[in-house]
C-alpha cells in the first residue's frame, strides 16, 4: 500500500461500500481530498491555513490498518488521569463498550455490570445514526475531507432540552501503528448543560484524525475540555465545528502536551443573538514537537461575545503555531471579540509562529487582539532570585504562572484541578 | 557585617557608582541619602546582584564572604534582603506560595527543615497581622493590583518572614502615609539586634524619626561625600543638597 | 443610533464630490505600441540610451516574469489584467534630445504641474503652508510624467553638497557603477510578479545618493503623474545613504479621471549604511475610481529598505487615499546591529476601493528594533486590509518590535481586516502586537455636534485624531496636504 494521500485514497476505494452514512457526502470529500492532498505533501499547492504546519512527515509514514494491537488498551486506560464520571472509550477508533462505564445498557450492549444508566444524556453510535457533515467544510479542510472519507465509528452524544448531564468523558486510546478517523456529534437541546472532557492518549506511531460536530441550542452551555497527551511518535489532528444558537455558550479549553505533531482546529460559529464562545488553549512543547492551535470564531449574529487566551510554552527545538481568526459578518452588530495569545520561548532553538486575524464586515463592533512573544521577564526572575529562590525553581514558578492565566479560564474547579494535575508531569519532561 | 571598598559600577557602559567606601558594623542601621540619580538604588541592585549592572572596580564583602561573585539567590540565602523601590508584579503567582517557596529555599540553605503549608500559613498570618495587612493579600497574586502602600508593606512582610541579616530598604517610605510609615519602621525595628543591620535608602528625614540610624551617608554623583550621625539627616532636611552639590563642584 | 442613521442618509444623499486632480493634459506624445515582449524592452532600453548591462538585466527580469503568476494571497479582486493591452512607454515629444533647462520644457506641462501645485520653478514651496514658518525651506522636485522624468529642480545646489538627485535613467548613464552596485540588491529582479515586471520595463524614477557624513540640505521630492490612456507606469526609485548621512524623501502621485483602470507597478529600493538615516514619506493619491467603482489605478508596489549598517534607520510613512486597488508593503530588512525600522501608515478606502497594505520587518541583526503603527479607515463599500510580517531570526538577539493596528469603520457596508504574521526564532527577542477595530463613537460625534461642528467636520476631526500618531511623522508640507486629503477622501461617505 502507498503512503500519503494516495494510500488513504486506495483505502477509501477498497472500503467505500462497507462504510455507513451518506455515500455521496463521502464521495465528494474524497474528490476534495484527491485535489488538495495532504498539506505539505507532494500533491497540490500550498494552503494558507496550513502555512506553518506541514504534514510531510505524516505523508511519509506507513500506517498498518490491519496490524494487531501492540499495546494493551486496559493498561493505557488504567494509567490515565480519569475523573469519577461516565466515560465513553474508543480504542483504535472503535467504541469499546466493555471499557466504557455508566451508560444506558440499551445503547451499550455488552457493557460491564458497573454501568449505571444515566437519563440526563444518551449515546448512540455513529454507525447507527449516520447524521453527519452538516457543519463541516471538507472542501476547505483536507483533514476533514480525509475523516469524512474514512470515518467508521464515533459517538453521538445527546443531552435533551433542560437537562444537566454533568461531566462526561470521551476517551481515545491508540494501541497500534495505524490511522483512526473517529467522527463525533454532540447535541445539546435548549438550556441543556454538559461538561465534556476529552482525553487522547496511546502508544505507538499512529494517526488520530478526529472530527467533532457540536450543536449548542438556545440557552444551552457546553464546557469542552481537552487533554491531548498522545504517544511521542503519534500524529494528532482534531477538527471541531461548534454551532452556537441564541444565548448559548461554547466554552472550550485545549491542553496539548503530547504527540510528535499536533494540529487542533476549532471553528466556532455564533449564529444566534447573544451567543458566546471561549476558545482557550495552552500548548507545552519540548524536544522536536510541533503543536498547532488554529481557531476561527465566526460572528454571524448580533450581540455575541468571544474570548480567547492562548499560551504557548516552548522548550527544546519545539515549534508552536497559533492561528486565530475573528470573523464578523455583515449585520453582526454589537459584536464583542477579544483574543490574546502569548508565547514563551524557553530555548534558543524553539520557534513560534503566530497569526491572529480580524476580518470585520460590521461597523458597530468592538474587536481586538494582542500578541506577545518573548522569554521570561528579567525583572521577575531577579525579584524571585533576590528572595532566595534558585534559578531553576524561579523559572518553573514563572512558567507555571504564565500557564495559570490560561488554566484560570476553566471555571469548573474539579476539572481545573484535574488539568493542573495533568500538567504536573510536564515539568519533569522539561527538566529532563 | 558589610564592607564596601572602592566599589564602582556601570550600566550600559555608563558609570553610576564611582568608588564607594562604606562599612556597616553588626547591629547598626545606616541611612543613605542623596538627590535623584546619585546612585542610591544602583548601590542596592549591585549589592543584591542584578545582572544588568557591571561592577567595574572594588569589592563588597558580607560577613567576610565576597558578595560580588555570588548569584542573587545565594546572596539572599546568606541573609541579604533588598526591599525594592518598585516591587515587581508576578501575575499568576500566588503571594503565599511565593513566600513559602522563598522561605523554604532559604531555610534549606541554612540547613533548617522546610515548613509545610499549615505551618507556613500560621506564621505568615501572624506576621501579616502585625503589619496590619488583610489576610487576602496572601491569596492574591504577588503585587498584582496592589496599591503603592500595599506593595511596600508586602516587601516588609517578606523581610519579616525571611529574617535577613542585612536589609537594604530602597525608598520603602516613598508613597506611604504616616501610619503605614510607622508600620514599616516598626517592622524593621522589630528585627533590630546585634545580628541585624540595615541600609536605609531614603529621601526624607521622616522615616528616620521612627527608624533612628547610627550613621547617615550622603551619596552624590556615585560617591559618598559626607557621613555623620543622625543629626546630618536633620540638617539635610533643612538645607537641602545645594551646599553639598556646590562643594562637590 | 440617530447619528448613525443620519450619517448613512447623508452618505446616500451626497454624490461623489469628485477627484480634484482628475484633469487630463493634452500633450503630443511619443508612445510605444501596445504589448510586452523582448522588442518592447529593447525599445525602452534604446530610447533611454542604456548601456548593454542594463538591457541584459531587463531581459533577465522579463524571463523571470514570464515564468511567474500574479500573486493571489491579497484580499483584492479585479478582472484579469491583459498585460498585452498596455503601452509600456509614453513620453512627451521633445523638441530636441531633451530640455536643457526648464525654459525648454513644454509650457503645457509646466502649466499642468502648476495646476497640481507642484513647483518646478526653483523658488516655490509646496502650497498650503504658512510661508513665514518655512521661509528657508526648499524642496527639490523630480517630476515624472508617464514614463519619463520631465524636470528635476535644485540639482545644482544639491550637487554642491555632494548629493546626487536625478532621474534614474540619467543615473544609469552618468553613474553606472553606483547603479550597478545597488540596483536589484534590495528587491531582486525575481522578487515577486510585479517587481519582475517593473524590472523589465521601468522607464524612469528617481535616483538619490547621499555621500558619507552628508545631511541632505533640503527635502527631496518626486511627483508622479500618469496621463496617457492605456499606459502603465513603472517607476523605479533607488536611494543610497552612505555612512552617517541623512535624507528625507517625499513622494506624491495623481492621475486623470478615466473609466478604465490603469496599472502602476513601482519598485523602491533604499540602502542605509552605518548610522545613516532615510525618511521616506508618501502621499498616494492616484485616481480611486468613481462612486460605482468604475476606473481608478491598480497600484501594485514593492518598497523595501535594507538597513545594512549598524545603527542605521529607515522610516516609512505613508498616507494612502487613492487607487482602486492598493497592494503595497513597504518593508525593512534590519541587518545592521541596533538598526531601526519604522512603518507609519494611514490607509483610507471609500466607495469600492480595495487596499491591502502593511509592512514586513525582518530582524536579522542584534538589537534591531522596529515600530509599526497602522491606521485603516474604511467607508462606503470598500475593503481595507492590514497585512504585516514581523520575523525575528535566530541572530536577532534582544531585538524588539511593537505593532499597533487600528481600524475604523464608517458605515455597515465596508470591511476592515487585520492579518499579522509573527515569527520568532530567538527567545531574547520581544514582539508585542495589538490591534483594535471600532467605529466612531456616537457620543464623540454628538459631543462635537453639540459644540456646533457639522457632522462632516466632526468626522474629519475625529478621523484626524485617529491618525495623529502617523500624521505627526510626516514632514510639515505633506502633513498639511495629507490632512486635507483625508477629509476629501471621506467626502460623500460621511456627509
Amino acid at each position: 500500500m502507498s503512503t500519503g494521500a494516495a494510500g488513504f485514497l486506495e483505502r477509501y476505494d477498497s472500503v467505500l461500500n462497507a462504510l455507513p452514512g451518506d455515500s455521496a457526502l463521502r464521495a465528494a470529500a474524497a474528490d476534495a481530498f484527491r485535489t488538495v492532498g495532504l498539506p505539505g505533501g507532494t500533491r497540490g499547492r500550498p494552503i494558507e491555513a496550513w502555512k506553518y504546519t506541514s504534514l510531510r512527515a505524516l505523508a511519509e509514514t506507513k500506517f498498518h490498518r490491519d496490524a494487531a494491537p501492540r499495546h494493551e488498551a486496559e493498561t493505557i486506560l488504567a494509567n490515565l488521569p480519569l475523573l469519577d464520571a461516565p466515560r465513553i472509550v474508543f480504542v483504535d477508533g472503535v467504541l469499546r463498550a466493555d471499557l466504557s462505564v455508566m451508560l444506558a445498557p440499551s445503547v451499550m450492549p455488552g457493557a460491564g455490570p458497573a454501568s449505571t444508566p444515566s437519563s440526563a444524556f444518551s449515546v448512540a453510535r455513529f454507525a447507527d445514526q449516520a447524521d453527519f457533515g452538516t457543519l463541516t467544510w471538507p472542501d476547505r479542510e483536507p483533514m476533514v475531507a480525509l475523516n469524512t472519507m474514512l470515518a467508521e465509528d464515533g459517538a453521538i452524544l445527546h443531552v435533551p432540552a433542560g437537562h444537566d448531564a454533568g461531566i462526561v468523558q470521551l476517551i481515545s486510546i491508540a494501541t497500534s501503528d495505524a490511522d483512526f478517523h473517529p467522527r463525533h456529534t454532540i447535541r445539546l437541546g435548549e438550556n441543556a448543560r454538559l461538561a465534556l472532557v476529552e482525553i487522547a492518549a496511546g502508544q505507538g506511531a499512529y494517526l488520530l484524525n478526529t472530527v467533532a460536530e457540536i450543536h449548542v441550542a438556545d440557552g444551552a452551555a457546553l464546557t469542552h475540555v481537552r487533554l491531548q497527551n498522545e504517544a511521542a511518535m503519534a500524529f494528532h489532528v482534531s477538527t471541531t465545528y461548534a454551532d452556537v444558537q441564541a444565548g448559548g455558550t461554547y466554552d472550550s479549553f485545549t491542553l496539548n502536551i503530547g504527540a510528535r505533531l499536533c494540529r487542533t482546529e476549532v471553528h466556532a460559529q455564533l449564529s444566534g443573538a447573544g451567543a458566546a464562545a471561549h476558545l482557550n488553549a495552552a500548548q507545552l512543547l519540548v524536544g522536536s514537537q510541533h503543536g498547532d492551535f488554529t481557531s476561527v470564531v465566526s460572528h454571524t449574529a448580533p450581540n455575541c461575545q468571544s474570548r480567547q487566551t492562548v499560551k504557548n510554552v516552548l522548550a527544546g527545538r519545539s515549534r508552536g503555531v497559533f492561528q486565530g481568526r475573528i470573523e464578523v459578518a455583515r449585520g453582526a452588530q454589537k459584536t464583542d471579540g477579544y483574543q490574546m495569545n502569548q508565547a514563551l520561548l524557553l530555548s534558543p532553538h524553539a520557534e513560534i509562529d503566530t497569526k491572529p486575524e480580524l476580518e470585520i464586515f460590521a461597523d458597530d463592533v468592538k474587536c481586538s487582539h494582542g500578541a506577545t512573544v518573548g522569554e521570561l521577564d528579567a525583572d521577575q526572575m531577579f525579584y524571585l532570585r533576590s528572595r532566595g529562590v534558585p534559578e531553576a525553581e524561579a523559572r518553573a514558578i514563572l512558567v507555571r504562572a504564565f500557564l495559570t492565566e490560561a488554566l484560570d479560564a476553566v471555571t469548573d474547579e474539579t476539572i481545573r484541578a484535574w488539568l493542573e494535575n495533568a500538567v504536573a508531569g510536564w515539568w519533569e519532561k522539561l527538566a529532563a | 557585617m558589610l564592607e564596601i571598598r572602592g566599589l564602582a559600577a556601570a550600566i550600559n557602559e555608563k558609570p553610576i557608582l564611582k568608588g564607594i567606601d562604606l562599612t556597616v558594623p553588626d547591629g547598626e542601621v545606616h541611612a543613605i541619602m542623596g538627590p535623584n540619580g546619585s546612585g542610591k538604588s544602583t548601590l542596592g541592585y549591585v549589592l543584591s546582584g542584578r545582572e544588568d549592572y557591571a561592577v567595574t572596580a572594588g569589592s563588597a564583602t558580607f560577613n567576610g564572604i565576597d558578595l560580588l561573585d555570588m548569584e542573587p539567590e545565594a546572596r539572599a540565602a546568606a541573609g541579604l534582603f533588598l526591599a525594592f523601590q518598585a516591587p515587581i508584579e508576578l501575575p499568576g503567582v500566588n503571594n503565599a506560595n511565593f513566600l513559602r517557596t522563598a522561605l523554604n529555599a532559604i531555610r534549606r540553605s541554612r540547613g533548617e527543615s522546610e515548613l509545610d503549608a499549615v505551618q507556613f500559613l500560621k506564621l505568615a498570618r501572624a506576621e501579616a497581622k502585625r503589619l496590619a495587612m488583610p489576610d487576602d493579600m496572601l491569596k492574591r497574586n504577588v503585587n498584582v493590583g496592589f496599591s503603592g502602600g500595599e506593595k511596600k508593606r508586602n516587601e516588609v512582610l517578606q523581610m519579616a518572614l525571611l529574617r535577613p541579616k542585612l536589609a537594604i530598604l530602597d525608598e520603602t517610605d516613598s508613597g506611604l502615609d504616616i501610619d503605614a510609615l510607622k508600620i514599616v519602621a516598626d517592622g524593621v525595628n522589630a528585627l533590630r539586634g546585634p545580628e541585624f543591620s540595615a541600609l536605609v535608602i531614603t529621601h526624607h528625614q521622616r522615616l528616620l524619626d521612627h527608624l533612628v540610624p547610627n550613621r547617615v551617608h550622603v551619596l552624590l554623583n556615585g560617591q559618598i561625600v559626607r557621613s555623620g550621625g543622625p543629626e546630618l539627616a536633620k540638617e539635610l532636611e533643612k538645607r537641602g543638597y545645594g551646599d553639598l552639590i556646590a562643594e562637590a563642584a | 443610533m440617530a447619528a448613525d442613521t443620519e450619517t448613512l442618509d447623508t452618505v446616500q444623499s451626497v454624490t461623489q464630490s469628485g477627484y480634484k486632480w482628475g484633469f487630463e493634459t493634452d500633450i503630443e506624445m511619443d508612445i510605444a505600441p501596445k504589448g510586452l515582449n523582448e522588442d518592447i524592452i529593447r525599445l525602452i532600453s534604446s530610447r533611454k540610451q542604456e548601456p548593454e548591462w542594463m538591457l541584459a538585466w531587463r531581459l533577465k527580469a522579463f524571463a523571470a516574469w514570464q515564468a511567474m503568476q500574479e500573486p493571489q494571497w491579497a484580499r483584492v479582486e479585479h478582472p484579469p489584467i491583459d498585460y498585452q493591452e498596455l503601452h509600456y512607454y509614453a513620453a512627451p515629444k521633445k523638441k530636441s534630445d531633451g530640455p536643457k533647462s526648464l525654459d525648454e520644457v513644454d509650457p503645457a506641462l509646466l502649466a499642468m504641474y502648476e495646476k497640481l501645485g507642484i513647483p518646478l520653478k526653483e523658488r516655490a514651496i509646496l502650497a498650503g503652508v504658512d510661508p513665514d514658518s518655512v521661509e528657508n525651506r526648499q524642496v527639490a522636485v523630480d517630476a515624472v510624467f508617464d514614463s519619463v522624468s520631465v524636470a528635476t529642480t535644485f540639482q545644482e545646489t544639491l550637487r554642491k553638497a555632494g548629493v546626487i538627485f536625478c532621474p534614474i535613467s540619467e543615473a544609469i548613464r552618468e553613474y553606472p557603477d553606483l547603479v550597478q552596485q545597488y540596483l536589484g540588491t534590495v528587491v531582486p529582479v525575481g522578487d515577486n510578479f510585479f517587481a519582475a515586471l517593473n524590472s523589465a520595463v521601468f522607464t524612469d524614477g528617481s535616483f538619490v545618493f547621499i555621500p558619507r557624513g552628508v545631511r541632505c540640505p533640503m527635502e527631496l521630492s518626486t511627483y508622479f503623474r500618469i496621463n496617457t490612456r492605456n499606459t502603465g507606469q513603472f517607476e523605479r526609485t533607488l536611494i543610497i545613504a552612505e555612512e552617517r548621512s541623512y535624507v528625507s524623501y517625499l513622494e506624491g502621485c495623481t492621475a486623470p479621471q478615466r473609466d478604465e483602470n490603469q496599472l502602476h507597478a513601482a519598485v523602491v529600493e533604499l540602502v542605509a549604511m552605518d548610522d545613516a538615516q532615510i525618511k521616506y514619506s508618501t502621499v498616494q493619491n492616484w485616481y480611486p475610481g468613481d462612486a460605482e467603482g468604475k476606473g481608478g489605478i491598480y497600484n501594485f508596489v514593492t518598497k523595501r529598505g535594507a538597513c545594512r549598517g549598524a545603527r542605521s534607520k529607515i522610516s516609512w510613512t505613508q498616507v494612502e487615499t487613492g487607487s482602486a486597488i492598493t497592494w503595497k508593503y513597504p518593508s525593512c530588512v534590519l541587518q545592521g546591529e541596533d538598526s531601526v525600522g519604522e512603518f507609519y501608515s494611514v490607509a483610507v478606502t471609500n466607495s469600492h476601493q480595495q487596499a491591502d497594505t502593511g509592512t514586513k520587518m525582518i530582524h536579522v541583526g542584534r538589537g534591531s528594533r522596529s515600530t509599526i503603527v497602522s491606521k485603516g479607515i474604511s467607508a462606503g463599500k470598500s475593503n481595507n486590509t492590514y497585512r504585516g510580517l514581523v520575523r525575528m531570526l535566530p541572530g536577532a538577539a534582544n531585538a524588539r518590535n511593537y505593532t499597533q493596528c487600528d481600524s475604523l469603520l464608517i458605515g455597515d457596508q465596508c470591511g476592515a481586516h487585520t492579518v499579522p504574521y509573527i515569527e520568532s526564532r530567538n527567545p531574547t527577542a520581544k514582539v508585542e502586537h495589538e490591534a483594535t477595530t471600532s467605529k466612531i463613537a456616537e457620543d464623540q460625534l454628538f459631543y462635537c455636534r453639540q459644540r456646533g461642528l457639522s457632522e462632516e467636520d466632526a468626522v474629519g476631526l475625529i478621523v484626524n485624531g485617529f491618525c495623529k500618531d502617523v500624521l505627526k511623522e510626516l514632514p510639515m508640507e505633506f502633513a498639511v496636504e495629507a490632512q486635507k486629503l483625508l477629509a476629501v477622501s471621506l467626502e460623500g461617505s460621511v456627509g
